[in-house]
């Protein structure tokens, strides 16, 4: 269907709810086969229900993408009640099916358990993992099919553009977007509305606007989980800012390793094309804009805006210097507004709900809500939506349910591989963007890994900087060098060969890399070692001085022993170790060979009885 | 790949070329490198300096200027895989396979590489061979695959 008008879509979107409402209190089945519970299996449990249901099923069953919770996926929801099933595989869908769907009995040990309290929880919003959360953004995942745009409109989409379209100007948009106080969540933190007005006041008649799926932070992965589920959110947020600005062609820079999300995008651009919500005249407003899906390939650095552009172009993505903005001149020497995913998502939500309402949340300087996802060392792996300001604390151990295996909280990981490690001690400051940049760290778009007791901070300092090295586009001798200094430095300390001087050598490799680098990567990629001297220089200091690594993380410091008390001499260890350097016969506990010990690892993972010790 | 092949590709990107690196991943797409005849067939096709097609070439993750093995191990070396062990994960595959990261086996059976994050951080630490995601790896879990013991699709660890 051509939508001519606002009353078509209004029309459109009427019949689309009735229809929902017949479905109402009937039974229905959800499934998560976003990428993170297709990688623990959703599509066969897919293929599963698809075969028990047959083709003639009065049940409903949905797909959809990301509910945030991977850690228990591929999450099932059973529909009206909303029973949330965990972990489900191909062998639980016959029952699901018999005994929930047709039975009405809710299935025990397929329900979430809340670990504290040890009581099975059925609805997915009693979970405590959700209950803290502000879904603003990305809660309408978990309604939609995201390869149907009837999904979106019935819960109210593409409302905010008619809004934009046809009650406001570009110029109260704008004006909308600058008082709601979005700032940009890629990272640079910007202020949206402002870049908007720079972009629509930069002379040139053609324009463009760019949506930021790049996401290259590793560990963050809520713009390929927006993308993915709930495209057309990214989509009218794009078409509003199009309009304010005064472009008319629009680009998605998605990365090659995120399949789903460029099929998504592109399944929802062609939707809203045949319905008259993309392309010519769209909905009878005059204003033409059409989207285009540009395929990165896999650099860290093409997520910075130039590079990006460049990129676009057919061209290595390499940044350029910035003294001329890209929103005066940009992709093709155009001026250019680059928002991110999330940022775009945000677009349609302030202006439906208006500035004064969206600014109510979160904190002075950083309003709204912000996804992080949550990895790493903690109980509930998952992508959180919460209010600006939320403590570390709330974060970590009220929605994240704390550290697996009792063991000890040591820092957070945030702002992706720029950014910095956060100790406990500043476990209750609130997030902002402010608030990080201070901590010596960012927001970046949002990766918090966790880390306990047991990851060596010298270790991670170290990973970074490998990561940072390799990244690098070699442009700015200070970055390609600085990055490639201070790896060596921190190699040799993880070796054991690390002498006095080198934390100050760092610092003065770090300063240099920060202060003459052009682009953002340079700028803070000392990040990752100056935040770790700066909170975790005792740990340094050992590995320097005693030789030592606290964390039992890096090899050439640590040796692997049997107890002997502990050891119940079952030869698996003996068995599996790839260099035989295990000893020891049947009931006389084993023992390591040092000198042949390539300390891999093998016999501690393989230890029924956890005799293997780590020094 | 033939001509026709290519012609094909060129088509799809309207013979643009700034769709050159569109181009580019369509040829790798299909022959799992970038064959430097074809290549070479490009630049003139698109009227792009050879130079930029190799900047191009090295430059960017996806692409390889060799042929890649019959199977390809992939490590996520993401921050939550490292810090649930993919080092070590890493070093158990390259002892095994005798290559490192990017290389392949002299029998051309395996292709060993790493990639920086999947964003299946709940799977971590994260191996995908072939495609499958094998989440929640160990080094002894990861061997007993290889050795084609659970070869399949992904399934629940």
């Amino acid at each position: 269907m051509h939508l001519k008008s606002p009353d078509d879509l209004e029309r459109l979107r009427s019949q689309l709810i009735e229809e929902r409402k017949a479905q109402e209190g009937k039974k229905g089945i959800v499934l998560c086969t976003g990428t993170g519970c297709r990688g623990a299996g959703a599509l066969v449990v897919f293929d599963a229900f698809k075969k028990a249901l047959g083709n003639k099923s009065a049940t409903e069953f949905k797909t959809t993408c990301c509910h945030g919770f991977c850690e228990r996926g591929p999450i099932t929801i059973i529909e009206p009640e909303g029973i949330f099933y965990q972990r489900v595989t191909p062998e639980d869908v016959p029952r699901i099916i018999e005994e929930t769907v047709k039975g009405g009995r809710v299935i025990e040990e397929l329900l979430y358990q809340d670990p504290k309290t040890e009581e099975a929880i059925p609805a997915e919003k009693d979970i405590p993992f959700y209950k803290k959360q502000n879904r603003l953004v990305f809660g309408h995942n978990r309604l939609m099919d995201p390869t149907r745009i009837e999904d979106y409109l019935a819960v109210g989409g593409y409302q905010a553009l008619v809004k934009a379209l046809f009650s406001m100007s570009p110029e109260e948009i704008i004006a909308e977007v600058k008082r709601s106080g979005l700032r940009g969540r890629g990272g640079g933190g910007f202020l949206a509305g402002r870049k908007w007005e720079s972009c629509r006041q930069a002379p040139g008649d053609v324009r463009y606007v760019i949506c930021n799926c790049d996401e290259g932070d590793p560990g963050a992965y809520m713009d390929r989980s927006l993308m993915e589920g709930n495209p057309h959110s990214v989509l009218e947020g794009m078409i509003i800012g199009a309009y304010a600005i005064g472009a008319h062609d629009g680009y998605v820079y998605v990365r090659h390793e995120y399949p789903l999300a460029v099929e998504n995008v592109g399944v929802a651009i062609e939707q809203a094309q045949k319905m008259g919500l993309l392309g010519e005249n769209i909905l009878g407003s005059g204003f033409d804009f059409t989207v285009t899906v540009s395929k990165g390939g896999g650099a860290f650095v093409a997520g910075e805006s130039t590079a990006l552009m460049a990129s676009i172009e057919g061209y290595v993505a390499e940044p350029r210097a910035k003294h001329i903005h890209t929103v005066e001149s940009g992709l093709w020497d155009r001026p250019t507004n680059l928002n991110n995913v999330e940022t775009w998502a945000n677009v349609p939500v302030i202006i439906e709900k208006g500035a004064d309402w969206y600014s109510k949340i979160g904190t002075e300087g950083s309003k709204g809500t912000k996804i992080f996802s949550l990895v790493g060392k903690i109980n509930n792996t998952g992508l959180i939506e919460v209010p600006m300001g939320m403590t570390l604390r709330e974060i970590v151990y009220d929605i994240g349910g704390g550290i697996p295996d009792g063991k000890r909280f040591k820092a957070v990981q945030t702002g992706g591989p720029s950014g910095g490690c956060i100790p406990e001690e500043l476990l209750d400051l609130p997030v902002d963007f402010d608030a990080l940049t201070e901590a010596g760290s960012m927001m970046g778009s949002g990766g918090m890994i966790v880390m306990d007791e047991s990851t060596c901070m010298v270790d991670v300092a170290k990973y970074f900087t490998n990561f940072l090295k390799d990244e690098s586009c070699g442009k700015c001798t200070s970055c390609r060098d600085g990055t490639l200094r201070m790896y060596e430095v921190l190699d040799r300390i993880t070796k054991g060969e690390g002498k006095e001087g080198d934390i100050e050598l760092l610092e003065e490799i770090g300063w240099t890399t920060t202060e003459a680098s052009l682009c953002a990567l340079g700028g803070t990629a000392a990040n990752p070692v100056l935040s770790t001297i700066r909170y975790f220089r005792d740990e340094y200091e050992a590995h320097i001085r005693d030789k030592r690594c606290p964390a039992g993380v890096c090899p050439a410091l640590i040796t692997y022993t049997i107890d002997p008390e502990a050891c119940i001499a079952c030869g698996r260890c003996k068995k599996e170790c790839p260099t035989k350097a295990i000893t020891g016969e049947k009931k006389v506990p084993h023992e390591i060979d040092q000198a042949k010990c390539i300390k891999c690892g093998t016999c501690k993972e393989v230890c029924p009885v956890d005799a293997v010790k780590v020094e | 790949m033939t001509s026709a092949q290519l012609e094909k590709i060129l088509k799809r990107h309207d013979h643009q070329s700034s769709h050159v690196l569109a181009v580019l991943q369509d040829i790798q797409a299909t022959e799992n490198y970038l064959p430097r005849k074809t290549l070479e067939e490009v630049s003139q096709r698109l009227q792009v300096p050879f130079t930029q097609i190799y900047h191009l070439a090295t430059f960017y993750r996806t692409f390889s200027l060799t042929p890649r093995g019959r199977h390809v191990v992939t490590v996520c070396t993401g921050t939550a895989c490292h810090v649930k062990g993919a080092a070590s994960i890493l070093s158990t595959l390259e002892r095994e396979l005798k290559v490192r990261p990017g290389e392949t086996t002299a029998d051309k059976g395996y292709t060993l590489e790493t990639v920086n994050c999947l964003g299946s951080c709940a799977l971590a630490p994260l191996v995908v061979i072939d495609g499958a995601y094998h989440g929640r790896m160990l080094g002894t879990k990861v061997l007993s695959l290889l050795k084609g013991e659970k070869k399949g699709a992904s399934k629940k660890s």
